[in-house]
């Protein structure tokens, strides 16, 4: 493809670059003064962007037509569907961020153009078909990461979380270099077809370990067992708008990422990744769920809750078929809306003075002092459990339905162990909500962008969103075939 | 009637009562609830009136492809129909019930009218995903009536019911999504005709079981009941009772032996073995109880343990008892749960020594309180009676020694009821407040009243309710026919003397 074709198929991503540069001038230029003009701006970009990916979508674009820059980039069906939920998730954290930071006098017209530059970052992933855009993406998306998550200068645990994921961060970025350099050096390409090819059939030692190195690295990313650790922490530390966005955004950018690797350049030895996908699914089922019993921060609880949500997700994976790859971006989908909401709601929890409340004791006695914001709480940690009608469940049985078609049934049966596990800690906080005395902290107000989220969050997993399943899965067909035929 | 939609206009009412609820004041949501309520017993009714009896299989069915992967397909035979109706009927008394309920009315009554939605949703699904979500869903609202609303360790209690009915259920949803993708279908009725390969029985009818036994409950899953029984307040305890350990039964009609038939000989001696350890156990763990609801709860371990051996006789008598004694339970237990509610309200106390004597100061409660013992004892003219001797007829023609352990249970059933009866109305007045206490109200009287009507009718005349399930019970007998097991009784039911004569 010609240079100008390849051109009109990053629109989105020039239109996030050249914005991001500009709203940057303005924020530099301006100051604080532009907070909330740049905030408005950013919005506006990821809605401009919103509608100029849909179209691929909607249209299932895949095949040749698609892949720009000689194989570097594609943007097909499935990095469009990926694509439209970070913008979604991103879109929101631009929405409840000006208010908790204004709290403290630290925002700043730089944060939504760091989200911005970080959006930029997970398109690049979700679009990479080599190994070099691959890194660049990430290392975009983390860069800007790092900064935000220490956003909150004068806070300490903040700091102390910055670090700690820059720290980390580069660990599992060495490690994902480390396997991209011996795959290349065992297939002879950093392209996936080309790696694709060289994999079909024979497959040297190297080239396994380039595999488990990559994966490895990339696990970091979604944080997948046994590369978790710095979740908790780093989603505790930093504030409350960027974990929302950590949970959310990076995640869909990192989980469409690990499927298009494994499907699209390793492939051809699905069995030999698959039993590490299929482990580490597991063990993040079980970890997520055990790690998450005793806490009493809720952030941290929720930390653990995305641990386990990636372990499903996983699950998908491992089936290593079409069908897979659409339950996932569903699952996603539905777990977008899921933590979006569950953390406007820990956004929402604020004393009489403003101040963000996060024990989950603090919650006690809510559904008495705040029945509708315990209401959305209590649908969203059900439907987070997987308790039908909510569409948690519905999220969880696409995923386990297209394991069993795939004939994994030990794992499904495994999983949905796991997830009865998990269930304990999200009832845990129905219980301290509805059946305890109240505490009565939870005194302040919130704006009605805070109200109007969590609302469209609860509908997003209410059960009214059935009737568009079969509107969903249509998409998310089109987007794993998108993604198996370039493979 | 034709296509008019009955069966989502039923699931609609108490959905739509369920919100006003939410936004009413507490009067306004008492009367939205009893509104609601009456208004799903009406269309209940109607629905009994206008099922044609010998007519097609599944009546009132709807299929709308709404969603992914299942649809929306409603529709019910004979024996979905008593139970639907058997729901609508309970939940007007419930909502009456829960006069005493004074915590947070407006979410109490949402929570009974979503509860109601799922119940129905149960039993009217053809379809096995969308049957699932109805048979889960009733998790939410059930894990929040007994933690909001009951007793002092409801807490425990509630968390011990959601989980231990979680774990057993998801197994089910992998062993239904392994049907889904070996038989090409979700579409119940065409399930309920699919032959699956023996072994595959084997698992999938294991999988179905750690639902349903637990749900059941069979001993020995059943200690999360008498837990959330005895915490749950006293509507709650009957819809529990009532209904939700119906679906248990329901489901091992429903699919355990039509879609797995030789599997489920395979395992009859499981179930055989646990009803009669059932029976028996619970029955002597019952006499030994000093709280009327617990002693209700375990009674209705044993009562359910008839149920499981009269459906795993694989013959027509054997599965109509089971069905009379699911509908007969679900009215008595209600009953005797709504008698210990009675009192409950007035003495804040389910020890059984704090009261004695009751029929002196009470004698019209006295009198419903022994026509409902006398029903769950299975006193001929009672719905009991029908219900037990249907089933002991239908294990008597397989399995003389079940037969012999199960009738041992019923009498040291009659046993418990009588010795709780003793201790509650006769004797000496040993309480004084107790003794103090007025007879039953208006309220008490309608309520209690038509579930003694109800169980004199099923009774008297349990052919109304027989006749309904004639034709699905003979459908299923000849389902399960070539797996029934060999009789061990010798008896030669099947032809009458004079035909015999003339075929010699």
């Amino acid at each position: 493809m010609d240079f100008a074709g390849s051109l009109s198929l990053i629109v989105p991503e020039i239109v996030l670059s050249v914005s991001g540069l500009v709203l940057l001038l303005v924020a530099g230029w301006a100051g604080s003064r532009a907070n909330r003009l740049v905030t408005i701006l950013a919005c506006v970009v990821l809605a401009a962007c919103f509608a100029l990916t849909a179209p691929s979508v909607c249209g299932g674009a895949m095949g040749a037509g698609t892949s720009a820059f000689g194989g570097l980039f594609a943007a097909d069906a499935f990095a469009g569907f990926a694509k439209l939920m970070i913008y979604a998730a991103s879109g929101a954290v631009l929405v409840v961020a000006p208010a908790f930071f204004g709290r403290y006098g630290l925002m700043r017209a730089e944060f939504p153009v760091l989200v911005l530059f970080a959006v930029l970052g997970m398109n690049v992933m979700v679009s990479a078909t080599d190994l070099m855009t691959l890194y660049i993406g990430l290392e975009l998306n983390s860069l800007s990461s790092y900064v935000l998550a220490s956003f909150l200068r004068t806070d300490e645990r903040s700091s102390e979380a910055g670090l700690k994921y820059f720290v980390l961060g580069a660990l599992a970025s060495g490690i994902l270099l480390f396997g991209i350099s011996l795959t290349y050096g065992f297939t002879g390409t950093t392209a996936f077809t080309g790696i694709r090819n060289a994999l079909d059939g024979h497959m040297a030692m190297g080239a396994l370990f380039g595999i488990t190195f990559v994966l490895a690295g990339l696990a970091f990313k979604i944080s997948a067992v046994p590369f978790h650790m710095w979740t908790p922490d780093v989603y505790e530390g930093a504030p409350t708008p960027v974990t929302t966005f950590f949970s959310s955004a990076p995640k869909v950018a990192a989980v469409a990422l690990v499927a298009r690797v494994s499907l699209g350049a390793f492939g051809p030895q699905a069995e030999a990744w698959r039993q590490i996908v299929i482990f580490a699914a597991l063990v993040s089922i079980l970890v997520g769920a055990v790690g998450a019993i005793g806490q009493s921060n809720i952030k941290r609880l929720l930390a653990y809750s995305s641990i386990n949500n990636v372990g499903f997700i996983l699950v998908g994976l491992a089936a290593a078929t079409p069908q897979g790859v659409a339950s996932m971006l569903l699952y996603l989908a539905v777990y977008v809306a899921m933590t979006i909401g569950s953390f406007v709601v820990v956004l929402m929890m604020r004393d009489g003075e403003g101040r963000p409340l996060e024990a989950i004791s603090d919650l006690a006695g809510l559904s008495r002092t705040r029945f509708a914001l315990a209401f959305c709480l209590m649908c969203l940690m059900f439907s987070l459990a997987g308790i039908p009608p909510l569409m948690g469940f519905w999220a969880k049985l696409v995923v386990f339905q297209a394991a069993v078609n795939a004939g994994l049934f030990v794992v499904a049966v495994l999983a949905v162990v796991g997830s009865v596990i998990g269930a304990f800690y999200y009832i845990k906080i129905v219980k301290v909500m509805f059946f305890d005395e109240p505490a009565d902290t939870i005194r302040g107000g919130s704006d009605w962008a805070h109200w109007a989220l969590l609302a469209i969050s609860t509908i997003a997993i209410s059960p009214v969103m059935y009737l568009v399943t079969g509107w969903l899965t249509q998409l998310a067909d089109k987007a794993a075939a998108a993604l198996f035929l370039v493979a | 009637m034709g296509a008019f939609p009955i069966l989502s206009l039923m699931l609609l009412v108490p959905l739509v009562g369920a919100v006003i609820c939410l936004l009413a004041s507490e009067r306004a949501a008492r009367m939205v609830a009893l509104v609601a309520t009456l208004v799903d017993l009406g269309l209940g009714i109607v629905l009994w009136a206008r099922y044609d009896v010998g007519g097609a299989q599944w009546q009132f069915t709807e299929r709308l492809p709404l969603f992914a992967g299942f649809q929306w397909a409603m529709g019910i035979d004979g024996i979905a129909m008593l139970l639907i109706v058997l729901t609508v009927f309970l939940m007007p008394i419930c909502i009456l019930a829960s006069h005493s309920i004074t915590r947070r009315v407006p979410e109490y009554m949402a929570t009974f009218l979503f509860m109601e939605l799922l119940m129905i949703g149960v039993f009217a699904a053809q379809d096995l995903f969308l049957f699932y979500i109805f048979f889960e869903g009733g998790l939410i609202p059930m894990y929040l009536i007994i933690g909001v609303w009951g007793g002092d360790n409801r807490v425990y209690a509630a968390y011990k019911f959601f989980l231990y009915t979680l774990l057993g259920s998801v197994l089910m949803l992998v062993a239904m999504l392994w049907m889904a993708h070996e038989a090409g279908t979700t579409f119940i009725p065409t399930l309920m005709a699919y032959d699956f390969p023996p072994h595959a029985q084997t698992w999938l009818w294991l999988a179905f079981f750690a639902s349903f036994a637990v749900k059941m409950p069979m001993w020995p899953l059943h200690t999360w009941l008498p837990d959330a029984h005895v915490q749950a307040p006293t509507a709650g305890s009957v819809i529990l009772a009532g209904v939700l350990l119906k679906m248990g039964g329901y489901g091992f009609i429903r699919f355990s032996l039509p879609m797995f038939p030789d599997a489920s000989l395979q395992f009859a001696w499981l179930i055989w073995g646990l009803s009669m350890a059932a029976v028996v156990l619970t029955s002597l763990i019952a006499l030994v109880q000093t709280d009327m609801k617990k002693l209700i709860a375990y009674s209705s371990v044993a009562h359910m343990a008839i149920v499981t051996v009269g459906l795993f006789a694989f013959n027509t008598q054997g599965l109509d008892g089971a069905m009379i004694v699911m509908l007969s339970h679900g009215v008595v237990s209600g009953a005797l749960f709504l008698c210990v509610g009675v009192i409950y309200d007035r003495l804040h106390t389910r020890e059984i020594a704090r009261y004695g004597g009751l029929s002196i100061n009470m004698p019209h409660y006295a009198l419903l309180f022994m026509l409902f013992t006398m029903a769950s004892v299975g006193l001929p003219g009672t719905s009991g009676f029908v219900g037990e001797f249907l089933s002991l007829i239908g294990i008597y023609q397989v399995s003389t020694w079940a037969t012999a352990v199960c009738t041992t249970g019923i009498i040291l059933g009659a046993g418990y009821m009588l010795y709780l009866y003793w201790r509650v109305a006769f004797g000496v007045q040993r309480n004084a407040d107790a003794a103090e206490m007025p007879d039953l109200d208006l309220r008490e009287w309608v309520m209690l009243g038509a579930l003694g009507l109800a169980v004199l009718w099923m009774g008297v005349y349990p052919e109304s309710f027989l006749a309904p399930i004639r034709s699905d019970i003979a459908a299923l007998d000849a389902r399960i026919a070539r797996a029934a097991p060999v009789s061990d009784s010798d008896l030669k039911t099947t032809a009458p003397k004079a035909a015999r004569g003339g075929a010699q």
